[in-house]
């Protein structure tokens, strides 16, 4: 059994906070994805499933490079393909490192119903524990990303790490050392967010690309990936990265006022039956009446 | 105070609950994470055999080299202190660890025979063998002693060698030697592509 831990910050169907968050701090680690330097020579793809210890898939053609239509359940990390018409009427191809985001706030974790399933650390990393995992596929409609994927063997849902193994011992995720063109960075959030912001100016300035910006979507309240795109007005065009995430709003009642609604009709409840009993005494029937130490 | 078996018992079960209400919470405030595979095996530095970069790698194998262990390559990365490379590869040094595991690695000499459209096994002395009598024969063919010139130019133009980018100086050295006394020009190696 593993000794390697790391302390909970969120933690997911758990009754109230999770115990111990917040006692302990730990750098926000954070992925920094630039894609215009990215090459699509997934070195990042390989070194994953090398490291992860997954068997290489049987790859589809589908007139594009990408090695395959969407990540799955032992496939984490897809680098996607988009053939795209600058404004000039260039082609280019816009390569994007597909994988879990890390979000700050988690979708798959307020929309999982398994006490400690899902996890998320004080590091800022969002895990699955498969042990604990029921296999009910809430988490899929909880991402904004479309990120956790299904075993039907396990029955249990599979995503990227984050290479919490190798991030807990103190070393860089396995795809981030792969790449040769330094186009993928790790360390801290306020570090990635400096240099992407940095590339971004650079970008803008040097390099004519007007819209270059930084991807670091606010509506889950900010990501453990980070990218830099040459169009951050338009993130769609990159393999359907959303320009918008939000955690859905079904799954938002159902975690919140939902939950109070049930919380208080239990509550009402209670007191009903209190106040009647008080008011009114203990039912009767036809007359029949409990009497006191004997038989009636 | 008395109080009996009774009482105490009612007020367990009650300061029990109302605690548990209260958030006195016994689930573990941290998760497992896997074990880092690699945490005390062995680690070895070499040079992935792949193209002519060279790339420094790592190669981590089962054991800490004592006596009675047989190593087996477990995870294979890049080495950060190799000034080529600096710990990254490329997708297919990343895969190296099955250039060692895959079931589908080639263990045994093969030979496809001219017009054949399949691989056979040979002995590897069936394939020296095989390999000094086909140099022999191309060799008498080919050979060109004289050009059309007159001149002495003791070559032969029917073979060509090619050699790969982890071969060691000593081998290139003993490659162009015997190569060179056989007279061929056609020297090639792969770590030039």
């Amino acid at each position: 059994m593993s000794q390697a831990t790391l302390a909970i910050r969120r933690i997911s169907g758990h009754a109230g906070p999770a115990p111990g968050a917040g006692v302990e701090r730990a750098e926000q680690v954070c992925k920094l994805v630039d894609t215009t330097t990215c090459i699509g020579c997934k070195a990042c793809e390989v070194a994953c499933l090398e490291w992860n210890g997954y068997a290489f898939s049987q790859t589809t053609f589908n007139n594009s490079y990408q090695t395959m239509p969407t990540t799955s359940w032992n496939y984490w990390n897809l680098i996607k393909f988009n053939e795209h018409e600058r404004e000039d009427g260039a082609l280019m191809l816009l390569m994007r490192k597909d994988q879990c985001m890390h979000c700050a706030e988690p979708g798959c974790l307020a929309a999982c119903p398994a006490d400690g399933a899902i996890v998320q650390y004080t590091n800022g990393i969002v895990d699955f524990q498969q042990q604990n995992c029921i296999g009910c596929g809430y988490c899929v409609s909880g991402c904004p990303f479309d990120i956790p994927k299904f075993n039907s063997n396990t029955k249990k849902m599979f995503k990227c790490t984050l290479c919490s193994d190798r991030v807990s011992e103190g070393l860089e995720p396995a795809c981030i050392k792969s790449c040769p063109t330094g186009c993928l960075h790790f360390g801290t959030k306020d570090d990635m967010t400096f240099l992407a912001e940095k590339r971004a100016q650079q970008l803008r300035e040097n390099f004519g690309m007007e819209k270059a910006g930084v991807y670091d979507p606010q509506g889950v309240g900010g990501t453990g990936v980070i990218y830099v795109l040459h169009d951050v007005s338009n993130p769609e065009a990159y393999g359907g990265l959303p320009k918008d995430p939000y955690i859905p709003w079904v799954v938002q009642f159902w975690k919140g006022p939902a939950k109070w609604i049930g919380n208080l009709a239990m509550l009402g409840g209670i007191i009903g039956v209190t106040l009647h009993y008080l008011r009114f005494g203990p039912k009767q029937v036809n007359g029949w009446k409990h009497k006191e130490g004997g038989k009636p | 105070m008395n109080s009996s078996r009774r009482d105490f018992l009612k007020v367990t079960a009650l300061g029990g609950s109302a605690l548990s209400l209260l958030g006195f919470d016994l689930a573990p405030a941290y998760a497992q994470v896997r074990e880092l595979k690699m945490a005390r095996a062995t680690e070895t530095r070499s040079t992935c055999p792949y193209c002519s970069v060279s790339c420094g790698i790592l190669i981590y194998t089962i054991g800490d080299k004592a006596k009675n262990v047989t190593p087996q390559v477990i995870h294979v990365e890049g080495d950060p202190d190799h000034p080529i490379n600096r710990g990254t590869l490329c997708p297919k040094g990343a895969s190296l660890e099955q250039d060692i595991l895959n079931p589908r690695r080639l263990l045994k000499p093969q030979v496809r025979r001219p017009g054949s459209d399949h691989w056979e096994d040979i002995s590897w002395d069936a394939a020296i063998d095989e390999i000094a009598r086909w140099t022999k024969k191309s060799r008498d063919a080919t050979f060109v002693a004289q050009d059309a010139q007159g001149r002495t130019v003791n070559r032969c133009e029917g073979i060509a060698f090619t050699g790969g980018c982890t071969d060691t100086n000593e081998f290139n050295y003993l490659v162009v030697k015997s190569m060179r006394s056989l007279g061929v020009c056609y020297l090639e190696n792969q770590a030039r592509v």
